[in-house]
Formats: structure tokens, sequence, C-alpha cells
């Protein structure tokens, strides 16, 4: 063996980490068995809730109606299934959903932002479910072309029972925001399988919002295609009673010079709320000059909710800028609501705000216009469910000026 | 008018061992327009005070009575004791993320007015409140308390206290942590409360430092949760030379 190939050799070695964050994908159904509940990756979620999405329940189209409003720039296509546009994320499925839902699809939705095309607006793909019998196969590829900015929000109501892949390429120098909103009604079953991947110096703010559904499992991943590249993912999410909302991130730097940061809050309330949020970084060798910050904040607002969070970091070099992070579950704080009292504030309007305050400056990180007011009423209405429902019988809360 | 009358007030606190009574009986009165100041050393239970009278979930309160222009504070919550003219400034002010001075500021003078002050009169109230503490007006942008110094933090108290204008103030060791010029400013800012018509204050503190710039009317010692000894500033001056020692010993004895 020559030199050069050794290097070579050793250097692709290095490349391949076996690890249970990062395990090897395949397109090919048989090599996903239906899984038992007992496997790291489907532990924390209610299998039983899935509709069989994850066994061999039959998929078929027309069960979720899709609106498109496109900003200006932005193009919108149907894709044939045997489009080269499909897979090119690197998006390879790691569980038997997202196998099956990419078998499955009959096409995709190509959302492409043509090259140094700087787009004003939001570009926003409203689905619709109007029913959970039958389940969707969904596909979507978002391409932002090199040196483009442009917004992106997926937004889902209705109910549904859906799983689908959601392909984002960023080519260099591109600014991406992606949007996710989960909106469902109460009975909707969600299994989405995100992957991002990265150019060089381009930078992707990724953003998971899940209120509604029964059950809504998202699996979000990037990587990167260059050095230079960043991506910012932030999450909030409200589970209500019985609500099942599982969040798992995975960011794979496998460029050097990348940064990556992760923050994901949310709320729960009632009987049976369950948030789980998982977030995985690996660094892999190459990655030297990286870094990366992962954060998960719960507040529990009731009695009876469970909330799991599990950060895991893996780092093959030591050459890094940095790298963290921090996860905290906790209840409402006495002293704060005390605080706030003690200046003359209602029960009631004190514990609003303590909430309002905990996803403030996550909505204004997030920094998308179009969603914010969206955002910050569907707030008030979670805390109308539970948290402000216990005063009803009080003191009207004195008017907001 | 503001009378804060304190009566036989006993307090305990929750313990692994149960039970644990910190105020022994607790009784003084202040007048219309009067400072007291109230001396103690360190888990005299001065703290304990303030926060009961406050109304804070942690103590349950035994024995006694606290009326305030002769009602009764301790039938009312803590936000109704505020609206009825108490003020506590906290030896540590609480943090909460995410909710702006500005925000916490209107919505607390909304709750204790009764109705959203006037958008323009209200803007350069702010304003004036917060230079009086030589807090620049960009500070109601922050989140309230997450990341002040300690000085920040005491400073924007005593902005509160300008602006919510209570009948009473108990500032809970105000002067603690802070330098020299901090603790000035924060004196004036007292000061600047105490020139209105009929404000009483309890000021709390373990330094006669502050006394220099806040002259009290009546100084009490406070040793193992009781009033020990009261009278003049001149009482203030015997503990600076002498400690609380003479107190302390009187307490251990009895």
């Amino acid at each position: 063996m020559t030199a050069v190939a050794q290097n070579l050799a050793e250097a692709l070695e290095q490349d391949s980490v076996e690890s249970h964050l990062h395990p090897q994908g395949s397109f090919d159904l048989e090599d996903h068995a239906v899984p038992s509940g007992l496997e790291e990756i489907w532990r924390f979620t209610p299998l039983k809730r899935l509709r069989g999405l994850h066994q061999d329940a039959p998929f078929a189209d027309g069960a979720v109606k899709v609106e498109t409003e496109l900003a200006d720039g932005v193009v919108v296509e149907a894709l044939p299934v045997d489009s080269p546009y499909r897979g090119l994320s690197g998006l390879v499925p790691t569980d038997r959903v997202s196998a099956r839902a990419w078998a499955a699809a009959t096409g995709a939705t190509l959302v492409r932002v043509p090259a140094e095309a700087v787009v004003d607006g939001a570009t926003v793909l409203r689905h619709h479910g109007t029913g959970s019998e039958i389940a969707s196969a969904g596909h979507i590829v978002i391409v932002a072309e090199k040196f483009s900015k442009a917004t992106v929000v997926l937004a889902f109501d209705g109910t549904a029972t859906v799983a689908d892949n959601i392909e984002i390429v960023l080519e260099d120098g591109a600014d991406l925001t992606v949007v996710s909103l989960q909106d469902w009604a109460d009975d909707a079953v969600h299994h989405s399988t995100q992957h991002a991947r990265i150019g060089r110096d381009a930078t992707l703010k990724h953003v998971a919002v899940s209120f509604g559904g029964d059950v809504v499992r998202h699996d979000a991943t990037a990587e990167y295609a260059g050095p230079g590249g960043s991506v910012e993912m932030l999450g909030m999410y409200f589970a209500d009673e019985g609500q099942h909302i599982e969040h798992r991130l995975f960011v794979d730097h496998n460029a050097p010079k990348t940064s990556s940061n992760v923050v994901y809050k949310g709320a729960l309330q009632g009987e049976g709320s369950h948030a789980v949020w998982i977030g995985n970084v690996l660094i892999r060798k190459v990655a030297e000059g990286i870094e990366t910050y992962e954060e998960n904040r719960n507040l529990v607002l009731t009695d009876g909710c469970q909330a799991d969070s599990v950060p895991n970091l893996e780092i093959e070099t030591g050459e890094i800028e940095g790298a963290g992070h921090a996860s905290a579950t906790g209840r409402f704080d006495d002293n704060q609501l005390f605080y706030l009292r003690s200046r003359g504030v209602p029960e009631d309007e004190a514990r609003r705000l303590v909430v309002h305050g905990f996803f403030n400056d996550l909505i204004r990180k997030i920094n998308v216009p179009e969603l914010e007011a969206k955002l910050v009423e569907t707030v008030e209405a979670e805390l109308a469910k539970n948290v402000l429902k216990a005063f009803a019988s009080a003191d009207a809360p004195a008017e907001q000026g | 008018m503001s009378k804060l009358e304190i009566k036989d007030l006993k307090v305990s606190v929750e313990t692994e061992d149960g039970p644990k009574e910190i105020l022994k009986g607790v009784t003084l009165s202040i007048g219309d327009g009067e400072t007291h100041a109230i001396m103690g050393p360190n888990g005299s239970g001065k703290s304990t005070l303030a926060y009961s009278v406050a109304g804070h979930p942690k103590y349950t309160i035994t024995e006694g009575s606290v009326l305030l222009d002769g009602e009764d504070v301790l039938a009312m919550s803590v936000d109704e004791r505020a609206r009825a003219g108490l003020f506590l400034a906290m030896q540590y002010p609480v943090e909460v993320p995410g909710v702006s001075v500005s925000n916490f500021l209107r919505t607390a003078k909304t709750a204790i007015d009764g109705e959203a002050p006037k958008l323009r009169t209200w803007v350069k109230e702010v304003n004036g409140a917060l230079d009086r503490m030589t807090l620049d007006p960009s500070f109601s942008q922050r989140s309230v308390n997450e990341g002040f110094s300690g000085g920040e933090k005491k400073r924007h108290e005593m902005a509160q206290l300008d602006l919510l204008d209570p009948k009473v103030a108990i500032l809970d060791e105000t002067d603690s942590g802070l330098d020299i010029d901090a603790l000035k400013i924060v004196s004036e800012g007292i000061n600047h409360f105490r020139a209105r018509e009929g404000k009483g204050v309890l000021l709390i503190t373990h330094y006669t430092r502050i006394l220099r710039y806040v002259q009290p009317d009546v100084v009490h010692v406070f040793v193992d949760g009781r009033v020990a000894e009261s009278g003049g500033a001149e009482l203030a001056e015997e503990l600076e030379a002498n400690g609380y020692d003479r107190f302390v010993k009187a307490a251990a004895s009895a």
C-alpha cells in the first residue's frame, strides 16, 4: 500500500464512528425490524399509539390537503418519485417509520430557493389533515441554492396520521430558516424525519414548534457538507393532558470550523402529558475548531406530567472551540411568584408573566415575524387550559396596558 | 395617613424536626411618617419579620396581628397586601427571566392602581425613577433582576419603591453588599420616598452605616425573635461602639 493510500484508508477509518448516536441507515425495509419498544431509539415512544406506522399500516394519498403561500422568488414544484432531488440531503432512513414513508411516497414536493435570491417574507406550506384513519406518507425537499436567503414554514393542522421525510439542503453560503409548526388537533399522529445538509459557510435556522397532536415524534438531524457551516435548532412545545411530544436531535459535526446551537423549551400540563427531548451531538475527529451548545428546559405546570431530557455528547477530538450542554426541568418557582405578587400582581397574572417570560427569549430568537403573534397567542391559549383555570373564580385580573 | 401595627407576632417555620419558632412575640408600631430601624445579629429573625408581614408562604403565623391603617393584613393574600399599601424591598431580589423591567413595572403599577398608567407620563416617570437610581433608560429592556449586579438589584428595588408609592416600605437589608457610592444612591432613594407625606419605613439592617444617610426616628434592637430594646438614634451609636453582645447575653440569660 502506498503512503497516500494508507493515509486515506486511515482517514476513512477514523471517520467511521460506531455509536448509538449514529445508527447505520438503510432504504431497505428489510433492514428495519418492527420495533418492540425496548430499542434505545424507541424506548420513550408509546408505540401502541402510533397507529401501526412502525408496523405495516397501509399508506394512501388524499388525507392531507396542502396549500402553498409562495414568497416572491421561491419555486415550488411536484417531483416524480424517481427524481434525483429525492435523497439530495443525504437522508438515509435510520428507523422503520422513515423507511416506510420513503418507500410509500408517490412523489415529493420541491421547495427551491434559486441561487443568490434574497427572499422577503415566508413561504408557507399549510398541511391540513382531514382524517386520521388512513396514514399519509409525505416527502418534502427544500433546497436553498448558493448564497440564497429565505424562510420556509411547514405548518400542520387538522387531524391526520402522518409519517414524512423532510430534506433540507443548503448550498454554499445559503441562509435558510425552516419552521415546522405542529398545530395539530388532539388526535393527530405525526412522525417526522427531518435531515439537513449544510454547505460551506451556510447558515440554517431550524425551528420546531409542537403544540397539538396525540403523538408527535420528530427526528431532526444535521450534517455538514463543508467547513464553516452553522446550524441553530430551536424548539418550543406545550404538552397537554395525555399528549406525547418527542423531539430527537442529532448534530453530526463532520466538518471543521462548524457550529451548532440547540435550544428547546417546553411546558407540560395535565395528567399523562409527556415530553421527550434527546439532544445528540457527535464531534468527529476531523471536526477541529467546532463549537456546539445544546440546552433543554422544561417548565412543569401541574402534577402528573413527565419530562425526559437526555443530552448526549460524543467527542472524538479535543481540538475544539467549545462544547457544552444544559438540561433543566422545574416547577413554577415559588419565589418568582412571591416576588411578583409582593408587587401587587395577582397570582394568575404572575403565573402568566412567568410562563410568557419562559418562552419570550426563545420566540425572539425564532424571529419569524409571521409566527410571532401566533406563538404568543398559543402560549396564552395553552395557559387558559390549566394554569389559569384554577383562578377563574378569583378576582378578575387587572387589564394589561 | 399610614400606620403599621405589629402586635405580639409569633411565627414559625417547618423544619425536619417539626415547626421551629422564629419570632417569639414581636410588638412594634410605626406611626404616620415615621422611620424605624431594626438592627440585630444574624439569625435574630429580622428577615423573617419582613417576609411574614409581606405574606411569604414559608412562614406560619401562630399568634398575633398585623394592622395597616386598622386593616387586618394577615387576612390578605400576598398581592392584596401590596395593593393595600405594603412594599417589601428584598435582600435577594428574584430573577424573572424573559420579563422585562418595563413590562414588570407597568404590570405592577396597573395592579396596584387598579388601572393602567397613562402611557405618556408613565414612560417619563419610569425614566425619572431609573435616573434617580443612576440606571440607564435601556435598563428597562432587561429581564427582571437577570444578570443584574448586586447594586443594580438594590437600585431596581428602590426605583420600584419610588414608582409603586406604597404607604409603608419594609426594606430588608437593602444596604447589604453595597459599596459606599451605591449605598448613598440607595439612601437617597429611601429619603426621596420618605419626603412624601405620611410614608412609613421599616429599615432592617445589620450595620449602622446606612443610618448616617437615613436618620431613623426609632431604633429597635432585635435579638432572638423579639425586640430587646427600643430607643432613639443614640441606640444605634451604642451598637456601633459596643456591638450586640450586651443584648445577646441578656437574651440568653432571660
